[in-house]
């Protein structure tokens, strides 16, 4: 764990300042998780020229609006195919994508497998939350067994993705996952994601304070921090690959890695060949 | 304004293409640089066709996995600078309305190509239709104005790809190239060089500094210059409603001021966009109005109908959106009643009875899957005479 750029970085460097105050609710995860992304693109020098970020829509999406980059805020599920269009044309930008979890895994979900397979460079950010936040609370993807929400009044009766295995199985590049408590571990995954050369996929368990964590009375932030706390501990993947997903023991850090060929520059190399009479 | 610059006419090239293939090669040609698509007959010529061409123009050609992604990707590609298009049937068109909406809004220049087949659902996957006539127009949500075009031959298929791409650069619009099952894999011999406009646009970037900068703020042309990313903007798009800077809003009043100038933008430009031919229209009795491989059958019948004293004229919107009424009401003025020969079960006859209101407006519709014959036309035609001399 790495804070020594700690007091070098000024969050506010990144942050379009007209456009606070933010959105989000008092105690809201996604604060941090947007913290440690720009400290991670402060420690790597990335020029902020030379930075998309793609959202869709949801809290998650909103986040978009707030950093001082070239920022797009397209259609619900659709931003990592929005950002395979963009990092195609443009093999010169860092293209980043912040989604949510209904906005990645149901909506999205076919265009996530997809860029796990594909493998072009793109770094995306899933914050999970395990709910619909903006909409009021509906039940998502990812929100644990009979949890409640504002459509399962009863108790979710559905089992939910481990969207970690998920990347993995569709062959991604690079799988993480942490909390947004720990913002300079999670900075130095989201920086190992931006290093990738190829799809990185990392899942920022966030904490939805205001809807989810209300509904099911979790308590206030770091009350539903403790308690990540006690249900999460890192680990190596393989020792826990069959445990259920948030069954007391969830993995963080680097879940799965490999070094795939690119797509963006076997395609670009391909197509240089056939220029040259190689086919 | 952006400059058109008429590329010197090479020595006549001519080819025997399908319309497919001709659209292919007219996107090359136009810039594009970039193409996303789903596999869907009748329109997966074009895809392939690209996939080759492309890479030879150090161009991309990607296959997505779905219809949904294809245009969001177009649309991502063409936010990072590149012209783009994609190419679908039916099917595919209808999940592309909701990223087509989002290109209409943020207005990211993108040419989709819609080949008509037979509908609804997944309809007649390999036989003609002109029944997404009004889903051009209006398939996607809320309010927007767009651009469709609708070529009749494969020349025209050729030319007006080239214009599709010059009109969503310069008015930074998403534009439709509509045309049926039929000319899509009809094979006729185009010149390619001698005579075609190949136009070249480039969008208005944006320029000047940084801090004055508004992506949405358009001086009196209406059309905002746009951000290259890395220029040095770092500016938001967003598909929510949004001020001048970009940013979403709920005010009242820069939403009302937002879309109007979203209109205003294709309306003030009338005389630009709209297109359209007329064949013995002066001193037609009987006006047809149809496009594509309808209008192609409408011409021999009028020939016909004329040899045996029927004056019977022809009105072809090749611009079909917005639709070039005024042109329609100058050509019908004299005519005793109008004929709409379609493929569908009347949506180009609505649009007509809307801009001639009052006047007599008649249907030939057939949607069997089958083109509609010249015989068929000629006898709509003769008897239409009879009812009104
Ligand atoms: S609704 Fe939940 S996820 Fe959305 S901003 Fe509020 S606390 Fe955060």
């Amino acid at each position: 764990m790495s804070i020594d750029t700690a007091a070098a970085f000024d969050v506010t460097d990144y942050l379009r300042k007209q456009m606070m105050p933010h959105f989000l609710c008092p105690g809201c995860g996604h604060g941090m998780a947007l913290r440690a992304l720009l400290w991670a693109i402060h420690d790597l020098e990335i020029d902020k020229d030379a930075l998309a970020v793609v959202s869709g829509i949801g809290c998650a999406g909103r986040l978009s609006a707030y950093i001082d980059a070239n920022t797009f805020h397209v259609t619900h599920g659709r931003p990592i195919a929005y950002a395979t269009g963009l990092a195609l044309a443009r093999p010169d930008l860092h293209v980043v994508v912040i989604t949510g979890d209904g906005d990645c895994l149901a909506i999205g979900g076919n265009h996530l497998i997809h860029a796990c397979r594909r493998n072009l460079k793109l770094t995306c950010l899933m914050l999970n939350n395990e709910v619909y936040g903006m909409t009021g609370g509906q039940v998502s993807p990812t929100t644990s067994q009979s949890r409640l929400t504002t459509t399962t009044p009863l108790g979710n009766a559905e089992p939910h993705f481990d969207a970690c295995a998920l990347a993995t199985a569709a062959g991604a590049g690079f799988v993480g996952r942490e909390v947004t408590r720990h913002v300079p571990k999670l900075k130095e995954l989201i920086k190992a994601g931006l290093r990738h050369e190829g799809f990185a996929f990392i899942e920022i368990l966030s904490d939805c304070t205001e809807i989810f964590g209300r509904k099911n009375e979790m308590g206030s932030s770091p009350e539903m921090m403790m308690r990540q706390k006690s249900e999460l501990r890192p680990s190596a993947y393989r020792d826990t690959v069959d445990t259920p997903f948030r069954a007391n023991d969830l993995p963080t850090g680097i879940l799965a890695r490999n070094d795939r060929p690119e797509y963006g520059a076997a395609y670009r190399s391909a197509a240089a060949a056939a220029r040259n009479g190689a086919r | 304004m952006n400059v058109v610059s008429a590329m010197p006419a090479p020595a006549a090239d001519v080819r025997l293409l399908s319309g497919n293939h001709a659209c292919a090669l007219a996107a090359t040609a136009a810039g594009c640089r970039f193409f996303a698509g789903y596999p869907i007959t009748p329109s997966s010529e074009i895809a392939e066709r690209l996939s080759l061409e492309l890479p030879k123009v150090d161009g991309v050609f990607v296959q997505m996995e779905d219809e949904i992604a294809a245009m969001a990707a177009v649309i991502g590609a063409s936010m990072g600078g590149l012209k783009s298009m994609t190419a679908t049937s039916g099917p595919g068109f209808s999940l592309k309305q909701e990223n087509l909406g989002y290109a209409a809004g943020a207005e990211i220049p993108c040419v989709i190509v819609n080949v008509m087949r037979g509908g609804p659902s997944t309809g007649m996957p390999t036989r003609p239709s002109q029944a997404d006539i009004m889903q051009a127009r209006w398939g996607s949500h809320g309010d927007y104005p767009l651009i469709a075009l609708a070529p009749a031959s494969v020349r025209e298929i050729y030319d007006e790809t080239i214009r599709a791409f010059d009109l969503a650069e310069l008015y930074r619009t998403p534009v439709v190239l509509l045309y049926d099952q039929v000319i899509a894999q009809l094979s006729e011999t185009v010149a390619l060089g001698a005579a075609h406009p190949r136009g070249r646009v480039e969008r208005k970037w944006a320029s000047g500094p940084a801090a004055d900068y508004k992506p949405y703020a358009a001086d009196g042309d209406a059309i905002p210059a746009m951000p290259l990313p890395g220029a040095g903007y770092r500016t938001h798009t967003t598909g929510l409603t949004h001020a001048e800077d970009g940013f979403p809003t709920q005010n009242p009043e820069a939403v009302t001021r937002n879309l109007s100038r979203l209109f205003s933008k294709l309306d003030g430009r009338r005389d630009a966009i709209d297109s359209w031919e007329t064949i013995h229209c002066e001193d037609a009795e009987i006006v047809i109005v149809a496009i594509g491989i309808s209008a192609r059958a409408a011409m021999r019948a009028i020939e016909e109908c004329r040899a045996k004293g029927v004056r019977a004229g022809l009105f072809r919107p090749v611009t079909l959106w917005p639709f070039p009424q005024a042109a329609l009401r100058e050509a019908a003025a004299k005519a005793k009643a109008v004929l709409v020969p379609e493929m569908n079960t009347g949506q180009l006859r609505l649009e007509v009875e809307r801009v001639l209101a009052g006047a007599p407006v008649k249907g030939l519709n057939l949607f069997s899957g089958e083109a509609i014959a010249p015989a068929q036309i000629a006898a709509s035609i003769t008897a239409l005479a009879k009812e009104v001399r």
